[in-house]
């Protein structure tokens, strides 16, 4: 009942959806339609305990006055209140709510990413000392694509866009699809060995 | 310069943002801390009105008791909060974990081998089809480690890790740039929609 009937359950849902995948009939396609439905309520419920994590960690900062607790406080008022805005008012555009996630998330999460254009630049002096020739090559390739990309590259020669535009197509696509295919292989594999139960990890520790 | 309040807060917290760059420092991290709170916050919202109003509230007033279901099972994940019943919360992580692997597996097949193979041979011999085909072949060498890398094998994956370089190479120059142009229009931002001064 603790350990093997989830094992159980997970090996049928995972067995029926690879059948299903492979029965082109309306009741296949209505079985599947209720499973993704089923999916996104569970995963409701799996963001409350999300959001009971995030309150617990900063709720025990506050509690024991650690180092930095003050800060603990921001995300739980911004969390609540926005929350609470968003269920009352609606996710409407014009609502408090909206206007949180345009003026506030959005400009922040684009900063935040656009920092990270400072930070590469000097990962990049570091890291793409030519020291081999294999790096030179990336050094190289990731020149030509930054150079390529603004207008002085075109000023300086017509024919750079299309060299980018064929160092994409081919030689780094083709690595590209190779890396995606050991990934696509690799998530067949995962998934296989978590209906097989040969992954039992997210089974945890307690109540055996 | 803006009249607006929430052009403001957006202007203010972009510096603060960009005030790591000098050092980590208290208005830094305000704005950091406020970021995971908003953004937590607006997923609150957002999933109220689009999963929870309309996938069970929705259906159990129009007499549709079968969501009552999966609201049951995912309500099984509060068992967590128990000693007792802790056990009860694998049941969510079993049906998520094995219809999300069901689905996953032909879906991945179809999409991220069968169409991947389908676009590497297209028939065409041209010599960049030809550089496409030897690339993916010698990248998948790279990462297979059944055989050791040596000899031919060793020489294809020798290939494979050059192909690499130059995917790397281009993905890092295309980041970059993806990242120079966000700070640039949060530039823009700053200069155009808050303080006025360009056009």
């Amino acid at each position: 009942m603790k350990r093997t009937f989830p094992l159980v359950i997970c090996f049928g849902g995972g067995i029926i959806f690879i059948i299903q995948f492979f029965i082109p009939h309306p009741v296949s396609k209505a079985i599947y339609d209720e499973a993704l439905n089923w999916l996104i309520i569970v995963s409701v419920f799996a963001f409350a305990i999300a959001l009971e994590s995030l309150f617990r960690v900063h709720g025990t900062k506050i509690k024991r006055r650690k180092p930095g607790w003050g800060f603990s406080v921001i995300p739980l008022v911004a969390c609540i209140t926005v929350g609470a805005f968003g269920i009352i008012q609606g996710v409407r555009e014009g609502t408090v709510f909206m206007k949180v996630f345009h003026y506030i998330t959005v400009p922040m999460s684009a900063t935040v990413f656009s920092l990270l254009a400072f930070y590469m630049a000097s990962a990049a002096f570091r890291a793409f000392r030519a020291t081999t020739t294999r790096a030179t090559v990336l050094l190289i390739v990731a020149f030509l694509v930054m150079f390529g990309r603004v207008p002085i590259g075109p000023f300086v020669w017509k024919g750079l866009p299309d060299i980018i535009e064929w160092i994409f197509m081919y030689p780094s696509m083709a690595a590209t699809r190779g890396i995606a295919l050991g990934v696509g292989l690799g998530i067949i594999g995962t998934s296989l060995k978590i209906i097989l139960g040969i992954e039992k990890g997210w089974l945890g520790g307690g109540g055996k | 310069m803006s009249t607006n309040i929430w052009v403001w807060i957006a202007a203010l917290l972009t510096l603060s943002v960009y005030s790591f760059l000098y050092k980590d420092n208290p208005i830094y991290r305000f704005a950091e801390y406020l970021f995971i709170g908003t953004s937590v916050g607006y997923s609150i919202g957002f999933l109220y009105w689009n999963a929870f109003i309309p996938r069970i509230v929705r259906p159990v007033q129009a007499g549709d008791y079968i969501v009552l279901i999966p609201t049951f099972i995912g309500l099984l994940f509060f068992a967590r909060f128990t000693r007792k019943w802790t056990w009860l919360v694998r049941y969510p992580i079993a049906i998520s974990l094995g219809i999300g692997a069901g689905i996953s597996i032909p879906l991945t097949i179809q999409a991220g081998i069968f169409r991947q193979l389908q676009a590497t041979m297209v028939g065409d011999f041209t010599i960049s089809n030809i550089i496409m085909v030897v690339g993916v072949i010698c990248t998948l060498f790279y990462f297979f480690f059944s055989l050791e890398q040596k000899g031919v094998v060793g020489g294809v994956a020798k290939t494979g890790i050059w192909y690499i370089m130059i995917a790397f190479g281009a993905i890092f120059g295309y980041t970059v740039m993806a990242r120079i142009a966000l700070f640039v229009s949060r530039v823009q931002f700053l200069l155009h929609d808050w303080l006025g001064i360009i056009k």
